[in-house]
């Protein structure tokens, strides 16, 4: 199948900064500027940028959080922002997403099963026992036990709260899942862990995948594909391979030469 | 889970007390005809402005009728301004403030000027001024002090629906396929009402406050009615003969605010997920 | 007779618990850390969430959060007994003989004064009480950091100025008294990587010219092996290996930093699976006995059950790990 499973086209993002609101526009902040991009089916793109680069922005405007300002964007090639009704609710069953801030992803007054039957609940699959099954399931995949559901978000360790993300995300069994940062803020063996429960998450399903970070080591770990993006523009694109053993453009060598470096384990001491 | 339900004294004890106290009041108004010994409209001429007794256990008034039954009765009327005013407050107040954060805009800017204007006004001011359209008596007084009560609520609502359109969560909502109503309701909402709630207990006392005020004034509850704020203008008549006249509602005024308010600094900390176990 | 030599540590921690008082008892939650910071050294403070390195930090500070507190041991800067100081004294030491350089600058500057004025401050409040000269100093520490247009930007509100900026005016404010020892908290874990490097580069410089000493805590592996001289890597409030950075990233003796290594995902190669730690990190009321990593080391034995001591597997390098006992690693 040639056709990318997700497609943007000249995609353009300005925010209009008005000090008054009937005043002249005082300035326009271009989040993305012309971006065109593919990610071919089973596939993980990976976008790397630094802040204000616009790559949250990307994932906003194809989760229909943000309209964009110019171009198109296409989800096997439907355009996202033309659909409607039942279209638009499939569409909704089929792209999910993991997001950036554990604090602020869940609803503070809600518990656990809650949060996690909602999904099915809007789509109405299921009965309500089905319903607790595929929660509980769900809870399993992602490597936790069922008393998980009964507690609240803030009860929850950080690294608890990226794999609820990530179960909250499978349960409708979706074709793309989107991921906006989900270990920035997780300490490293914790990354460790939701990075892997991510592959592997991945590989069970058969899942297309969008990726952001800043982080090139986390990057370079998930990705198939790498974006490079500055200031709202694509700088750089290829195979992660290829990007990140010959980045061709200025702004990608600088970033690779500015990741610290951390010598490679030559001889962990003698053990067992 | 059951430490979510266990009442921990230490730490709500605000909302035991504050409780308690509202719940005297809320009570004796709901059974002011069996609690009050006496009608509050009973005249007996003969015997008038008599000091505490035990027939008479807060004395009587000017026309021989029992203080303790018109204190009593009085709350009735205080509970009801309340709850009317606070019912009206919040309804509109938190309509104005969801649609305001909501839609943004020119509807809000044009919205929250309005709410300022209404602001600027001293709330007993305000009330007045829609008074003299509306009329006096009581129900006037239940619907001027809940639109006096309008912009507080609604720059509360929309200060907290802001904050909670923020928050990642609602984009989980949309992303999962929730249509904006049922975001809303479950998203939306509950986040907000916490704080609604805190200051609807807090302007329940200050409704009873503005009621008494009215009714000092004269524009409140008409005469015959018992009304805390028109006993206590009555009273200044006869602070010097019958000193219980004028101190018991305002006594009694005194300790209705002050429940009120400590419920509303308990319910505060009370719903405060993050403070739950 | 040995001559009394100057203090030859910008930091020396000696034995320091500190723990949080509640209604029914103390619990420790830094237990028995010793480090050293010599004079003109970066020294890493290596720890996830939980290993009680920011207390660490706080501690030398005296800025210890409420119901914490020191319950034993002893921090000397530059040679003077922190500990014994009263509170009075120990505002004095904050900004001339150590200053933070906390991690978020944004939320440690006042939004609603100018830059200038925030930088100026340390020297009005301990030197001078002349704003003129303190301003003007100020501008100079702003050009000093690398700030271009110092004297502009001395006159600008922190909102105006980017992430990178702002950890910046933070590090001037910091030398404004030319500390002996800087301690820094996480500096740079909310920068990007580009600016992160000019960060770096710049507390470089500064040891470099003004043998400023640092205590650099941080969870960053790669900042650290990047930055600093020596290491040490805290897990569930004890160090449990410490030693030159060269040596103890290339041949990590504990298996905690080994594993934290493994976890680390590289820029340079890509494995099948990052080797993640199994578990979490014990909360410090849970302490296991004995060695607090036993129930997430993949080498673990009977041994374990008891605590083990710092053993030496290198020059100044050591590892508290029974592995490294010397009597075991023979056998």
């Amino acid at each position: 199948m040639d056709l990318p499973l997700i497609e943007f086209d000249s995609v353009s993002k300005s925010f209009e900064r008005r000090p008054v609101p009937f005043r002249r526009v005082e300035a326009q902040a271009l989040a993305l500027n012309c971006v065109s991009l593919r990610v071919p089916r089973g596939r993980t793109l990976g976008v790397i940028g630094e802040s204000g680069s616009g790559k949250s922005t990307l994932l906003r405007i194809l989760l229909r959080l943000t309209r964009p300002t110019a171009g198109r964007v296409l989800f096997d090639g439907q355009d996202v922002w033309g659909l409607r009704g039942r279209d638009l609710l499939a569409f909704r069953r089929r792209l999910q997403a993991i997001f950036q801030d554990p604090m602020s992803s869940f609803n503070p007054r809600q518990r656990i099963g809650a949060i996690l039957s909602a999904p099915l609940e809007v789509h109405r699959i299921g009965s309500r026992a089905q319903r607790t099954d595929m929660i509980v399931d769900g809870l399993q995949r992602v490597g936790l036990g069922p008393e998980i559901l009964a507690r609240h978000p803030h009860q929850l360790s950080g690294g608890q709260r990226q794999r609820v993300a990530i179960a909250r995300a499978i349960i409708l069994r979706p074709a793309v899942l989107l991921a906006d940062e989900p270990t920035s803020a997780l300490d490293v063996s914790v990354q460790a862990q939701v990075l892997n429960l991510f592959k592997k998450t991945r590989v069970g399903l058969g899942l297309t995948c969008i990726f952001v970070s800043h982080n090139l080591g986390v990057i370079r770990y998930v990705s198939d594909e790498i974006v490079v993006l500055r200031r709202g523009k694509v700088v750089e694109s290829g195979s992660a391979e290829a990007v990140f053993s010959s980045p061709q453009h200025d702004y990608t060598q600088a970033l690779l030469a500015a990741i610290p470096n951390l010598p490679s384990v030559q001889q962990c001491a003698p053990i067992g | 889970m059951s430490s979510v339900h266990r009442v921990r004294w230490g730490r709500h004890r605000l909302l035991v007390v504050g409780g308690v106290l509202v719940a005297i009041f809320v009570l004796t108004a709901v059974f002011a005809p069996l609690v009050a010994p006496y009608s509050p409209y009973s005249l007996n001429v003969s015997v008038m402005l008599r000091p505490p007794s035990w027939s008479h256990i807060l004395g009587t008034d000017e026309l021989g009728r029992d203080e303790l039954s018109r204190v009593i009765f009085a709350a009735r009327i205080s509970m009801e301004v309340g709850l009317v005013a606070v019912a009206v407050g919040v309804t509109g107040g938190t309509t104005v403030g969801i649609v305001s954060a909501h839609f943004g805009g020119i509807a809000d800017l044009g919205m929250m000027r309005f709410m300022d204007l209404l602001f600027s006004f001293p709330a007993i001011l305000l009330a007045l001024i829609l008074m003299a359209s509306l009329g006096t008596g009581i129900l006037p007084a239940m619907i001027a002090i809940g639109i006096v009560f309008i912009p507080g609520f609604a720059r509360l609502t929309r200060v907290a629906t802001m904050q909670v359109l923020r928050q990642q969560y609602v984009d989980a909502a949309r992303t999962i396929g929730m249509s904006d109503g049922r975001i809303l309701l479950r998203e939306i909402l509950p986040n907000v009402i916490a704080p609604v709630l805190v200051e609807a207990a807090v302007a329940f006392s200050y409704a009873v406050i503005l009621e008494s005020a009215l009714s000092f004034l004269g524009l409140g509850a008409q005469p015959p009615v018992p009304s805390w704020g028109n006993m206590i203008n009555t009273g200044r008549s006869f602070l010097d003969r019958a000193p219980w006249l004028g101190i018991v509602p305002g006594v009694t005024l005194f300790f209705c605010v002050l429940g009120f308010n400590l419920l509303g600094d308990g319910l505060r900390d009370a719903l405060d997920p993050h403070l739950r176990e | 007779m040995p001559d009394h030599d100057p203090p030859s540590e910008a930091l020396a921690i000696d034995e320091l618990c500190v723990g949080f008082a509640s209604r029914r008892r103390m619990t420790t939650v830094v237990d028995h850390i010793s480090l050293t910071v010599g004079h003109g050294e970066i020294v890493g403070l290596i720890g996830e969430s939980g290993s009680g390195k920011t207390l660490t930090a706080l501690s030398v500070l005296g800025l210890l959060p409420r119901g914490a507190r020191i319950t034993s041991g002893k921090i000397q800067v530059d040679g003077v007994s922190l500990l014994d100081q009263s509170e009075r004294e120990r505002r004095a030491s904050r900004g001339s003989r150590v200053a933070l350089i906390p991690q978020d600058a944004l939320r440690a500057l006042n939004p609603g004064l100018r830059v200038g004025v925030q930088v100026g401050e340390p020297i009005v409040i301990h030197r001078v009480n002349n704003w003129r000269s303190a301003l003007a100093k100020a501008v100079e520490l702003l050009g000093a950091v690398h700030l271009s247009h110092p004297r502009q930007r001395a006159g600008e509100y922190p909102h105006q100025f980017s992430g990178g900026m702002q950890q910046r005016a933070m590090i001037a404010m910091g030398l404004a008294l030319n500390p002996p020892l800087l301690v820094a908290d996480e500096p740079t874990t909310a920068l990007d990587v580009t600016v992160q490097a000019q960060v770096l580069r710049l507390l470089r410089e500064i040891r470099d010219g003004h043998g400023t000493a640092v205590l650099f805590i941080s969870h960053d592996l790669g900042v650290v092996a990047e930055l600093c001289d020596r290491v040490y890597v805290m897990y569930a409030g004890t160090i449990v290996e410490q030693g030159p950075v060269h040596s103890l990233f290339t041949q990590p003796a504990h298996p905690y930093t080994q594993a934290l290594l493994r976890a680390t995902p590289s820029v340079q190669s890509v494995v099948g699976e990052l080797a993640a730690i199994p578990g979490q990190i014990p909360q410090p009321a849970e302490w296991p006995r004995g060695c607090r990593f036993a129930d997430r080391c993949p080498v673990a034995f009977g041994r374990c059950t008891s605590t083990p001591s710092l053993f030496e597997v290198g020059a100044e390098h050591s590892s508290r790990c029974w592995w490294s006992d010397p009597w075991i690693s023979r056998l």
